[in-house]
């Protein structure tokens, strides 16, 4: 694998997309886990690549790297065989850009509904905002542009797509995705055991509120 | 309840800790005191742990009344502090009887202190911290008049001698060491060899997320948009216009622009005292694992 150095305590694998990332993630945890190196402070999946970050210790910078490099890069788990938890959200299809979602994917709104619910999502990571989880869909779905001018104010709960990705806003933000509905679901309680109800190798499920 | 009444405020005062590190992957910044070393050791002065909140005082301007007796010790910027209105020592515990007022006044140089008390500011921790990060705005708010700042129980004073703090000097310009990558690559090798020779200004937008710099702006070679990446603390992150920025406590966990290199951690707890308009230069090194400055 490509790995590059930041500053001298973190390196940054480079993969090939949202899922090879995450793939790279595995293979990180599963050598943290060997014991075998120095633990990271953190391992920061983002779109296509792993930040290994907090490598402190003498030689810990360069024991990472040259395992990672050694290492190849990992096959694309089917998302539906991860590890991470399965999660179902309860979502509301009313978000106001459905229609633009619709003329993207060249369907009617309720085929947009119904395709949302038919695929898996793997958490590929978060970043943005404390629980915004980036999911990408398996299989694929068509991208979708991000909206022109951003919302000031994007509704705590909005599910929304931009990219490749489907994203949940755990908070009132500024935003710039297209928004298809909503979700009870609390997204981020910082004092939850487990703070993020998102979290990176998690797969997820949408299906209608009712 | 014991603790420090604010009385009078003039300027920002946050607490801070060591922060919240190791949330990242879940979109946390690690925020906490932007000079962690000088925290520790303010702490330590005070007979604390390390870890224990204290206050971070960006230029000064603060009156404090003790309800309660303490100690407190401040250090970080060069600010003069009074108690009951006679001088006290900076860089050193100093008792405060109940009651008694504590003016942090005027920076006389640098830019954030850190004022420490017996116990710590005994705030409710988010997610582990009570630090206040201005990203997200997890932790406690800012701190306002007539805010009571409960404090813990001290623990007994330092029984050995600790460590003299040491009084920083202020060159100008400012260097720092600037450990090219991972993204240097994304610019042309004339940008990123003026960034190593110019000297940069600090903006006066500059916060507690990020120091932004004003100078040549850096050139891209590789044009289009870089897929977001995580981001270290100290990374040197250049925008759409080309100025480069040094990313602070309070950063955010992922970002879109090329970092074409990381600040140290004892240069990023020196850009931490800088003003707006005062001068940095980045002393470029590529040698993997070389010492920092």
């Amino acid at each position: 694998m490509e790995v590059r150095r930041v500053g001298d305590q973190a390196v940054l694998v480079l993969g090939a997309g949202p899922r090879s990332a995450a793939a790279i993630r595995g293979t990180v945890l599963e050598l943290a886990a060997s014991g075998s190196l120095p633990e990271p402070r953190d391992i920061v999946a983002a779109a296509t690549s792993v930040l290994l970050d907090g490598l402190v210790g003498p030689g810990a910078v360069a024991a990472w790297q040259s395992r990672l490099e050694a290492a190849p890069l990992p096959e694309l788990v089917p998302v539906d065989r991860n590890r991470g938890r399965q999660l179902t959200l309860p979502t509301t299809y009313d978000g106001p850009d459905l229609d633009r979602v619709a003329e993207a994917w060249s369907c009617s709104r309720e085929a947009v509904v119904e395709r949302h619910q038919q695929v898996v999502f793997l958490v590929a990571f978060c970043g943005f905002a404390p629980g915004f989880a980036y999911c990408v869909p398996d299989p694929a779905l068509p991208e979708v542009p991000r909206r022109d001018v951003p919302r000031e104010r994007v509704p705590t709960g909005s599910v929304a797509l931009a990219g490749e990705y489907c994203g949940i806003y755990p908070a009132r933000l500024p935003g710039g995705w297209q928004l298809i509905g909503r979700t009870p679901a609390v997204l981020f309680d910082p004092a939850r055991e487990r703070p993020s109800m998102l979290e990176p190798g998690d797969t997820v499920r949408f299906r209608v509120l009712g | 309840m014991s603790g420090l009444r604010v009385d009078r405020l003039e300027c920002q005062v946050l607490v801070e800790d060591l922060g919240r590190p190791g949330l990242a992957h879940l979109g946390v910044p690690s925020s906490g005191a932007l000079d962690p070393a000088a925290v520790s050791m303010a702490n330590r002065l005070v007979g604390n742990r390390d870890h224990h909140a204290v206050l971070e005082v960006l230029l000064g301007g603060v009156r404090l009344i003790a309800e309660g007796s303490t100690r407190l010790a401040v250090v970080g910027a060069q600010v003069p502090l009074l108690v009951d209105g006679r001088p006290a020592e900076w860089g050193a515990a100093v008792s405060v009887p109940d009651g008694s007022t504590v003016e942090i006044g005027r920076a006389v140089a640098g830019t954030r202190a850190w004022v420490a008390v017996g116990g710590g500011i005994d705030v409710p921790p988010v997610l582990g911290s009570r630090s206040t990060d201005t990203l997200t705005g997890l932790g406690p708010p800012a701190v306002r008049v007539g805010d009571l700042l409960a404090t813990g129980r001290a623990g007994p004073r330092p029984a050995g001698p600790v460590a003299a703090v040491p009084w920083s000097s202020y060159p100008d310009p400012l260097t720092v060491t600037l450990h090219v990558g991972p993204r240097d690559d994304w610019f042309t090798p004339e940008s990123m060899e003026r960034l190593g020779t110019s000297v940069l200004k600090v903006s006066s937008r500059s916060d507690r997320i990020a120091l932004l710099l004003n100078g040549p702006p850096l050139v891209r070679r590789i044009r289009g948009e870089l897929p977001s990446e995580g981001i270290v603390t100290g990374a040197v992150q250049v925008p759409g216009d080309g100025m480069p920025l040094v990313f602070l406590a309070d950063h955010p966990t992922t970002g879109g622009y090329p970092v074409v290199g990381v600040v140290g951690r004892p240069g990023l707890a020196r850009c931490a005292q800088l003003r707006p308009g005062d001068r940095l230069r980045f002393e470029l090194t590529r040698q993997p694992g070389a010492p920092t400055d």
